[in-house]
């Protein structure tokens, strides 16, 4: 019997192939966001939101990661933007080489944000780094308000927080208050929107936010 | 259930650095992994069960060395294991937390045996 030492990450191979996307992003100045949430927390409906509100404004390009069906890649399809849908088959998370695939596909140039959705997850996506410059969480209100102490992993990794569907809380179990300071609590660096796509509350400010971390990206990309 | 893809990668790092000799068996393969890192110990294991077989590695025991969540508090100082469902520094209350330990998933070693019958 031999010993033989390794002492290599599990997904080394996985971050290598996020540190290439990230180097390819960067290299067209694209700001890339990768939103986790889970199932129906309303990272489609958002983004929809978000596309509507940044049209003529921002070259945007997305891509869409779902278990099965294009249906999001064709709702989002309508906005006339560069749109990939990924599909996972069974798979609970995107992996970068599957994002490295899908950005084949997509033409770059021109293109300012980056939008991967996720598969609808809080488990499995935080361990995967996709290339992306942030990840945004979404937690809904009518999820509860302690969500981000039941996957504390997912709201550490991310460095924004959106509180969707805030037009419910007069009708659910949840305060936005302790949904806030909970998710605080296990990331006090966490920049927070509220939103509600029914009433269109909360995306403005989200979408300038979007804007100005692009175009902070965008003004130094290197000469192509 | 990333497991599974979990896994095949340690699978695909044990095989990578196995010698280029015939009829090489690993019987062990050590992880060390975070509290924070997200994997079921047990279903992962389940699935290394699956995966290997008809490999180098049926068989093989999965031994996972467990690191506690541990942090470094921003207000007093403290060093220590936290709970991770309160995300608080045990001696002050703080969340002003660098995490030292507890997101590791790391292949550390492997134990190979060598061909039967050759001695």
């Amino acid at each position: 019997m031999s010993v033989i030492t390794i002492e290599r990450k599990v997904l080394e191979k996985n971050d290598q192939v996020a540190a290439e996307n990230r180097e390819l992003l960067r290299k067209h100045g694209i700001f890339t966001i990768n939103v986790v949430s889970s199932p129906g927390a309303g990272k489609t409906s958002i983004l929809e939101r978000t596309l509507e509100h940044l049209k003529g404004r921002l070259p945007v390009a997305v891509i869409e990661g779902d278990v099965q069906t294009d249906i999001d890649a064709r709702r989002v399809a309508k906005y006339n933007v560069p749109a990939v849908q990924i599909v996972t088959a069974g798979g609970c998370h995107l992996e970068a080489n599957l994002v490295r695939d899908a950005l084949r596909n997509i033409e770059l140039s021109g293109i300012r944000l980056l939008v991967i959705e996720n598969v609808g997850n809080l488990v499995c996506p935080s361990n995967y780094d996709l290339g992306e410059a942030l990840k945004v969480v979404v937690a809904s209100t009518t999820e509860g308000d302690d969500k981000p102490l039941k996957y504390p992993a997912m709201f550490r990794n991310s460095s924004v927080l959106i509180i969707n569907k805030i037009d419910l809380v007069p009708y659910v179990n949840c305060k936005l208050e302790t949904l806030r300071n909970n998710a605080l609590r296990i990331n006090p660096a966490l920049t927070v929107f509220e939103t509600s796509c029914t009433t269109g509350a909360g995306i403005p400010a989200w979408c300038a936010w979007l804007e100005q971390q692009s175009n902070k990206s965008g003004s130094a990309p290197s000469k192509r | 259930m990333h497991e599974l893809s979990i896994a095949q990668s340690i699978v695909d790092i044990v095989l990578q650095h196995l010698p280029p000799s015939d009829g090489l068996h690993v019987s062990k393969v050590r992880l060390t992994l975070g509290a924070m890192a997200g994997v079921v110990p047990d279903s992962l294991e389940f699935c290394f069960g699956a995966i290997t077989q008809g490999t180098q590695l049926e068989g093989a025991v999965l031994e996972i060395e467990h690191l506690p969540l541990t942090a470094r508090c921003a207000d007093c100082g403290h060093e220590g294991e936290i709970e991770p469902t309160l995300f608080a520094c045990p001696s002050c209350g703080g969340n002003r937390l660098t995490i030292l330990t507890g997101r590791e998933m790391q292949v550390r070693d492997i134990e190979v045996d060598e061909p039967k019958g050759v001695t």
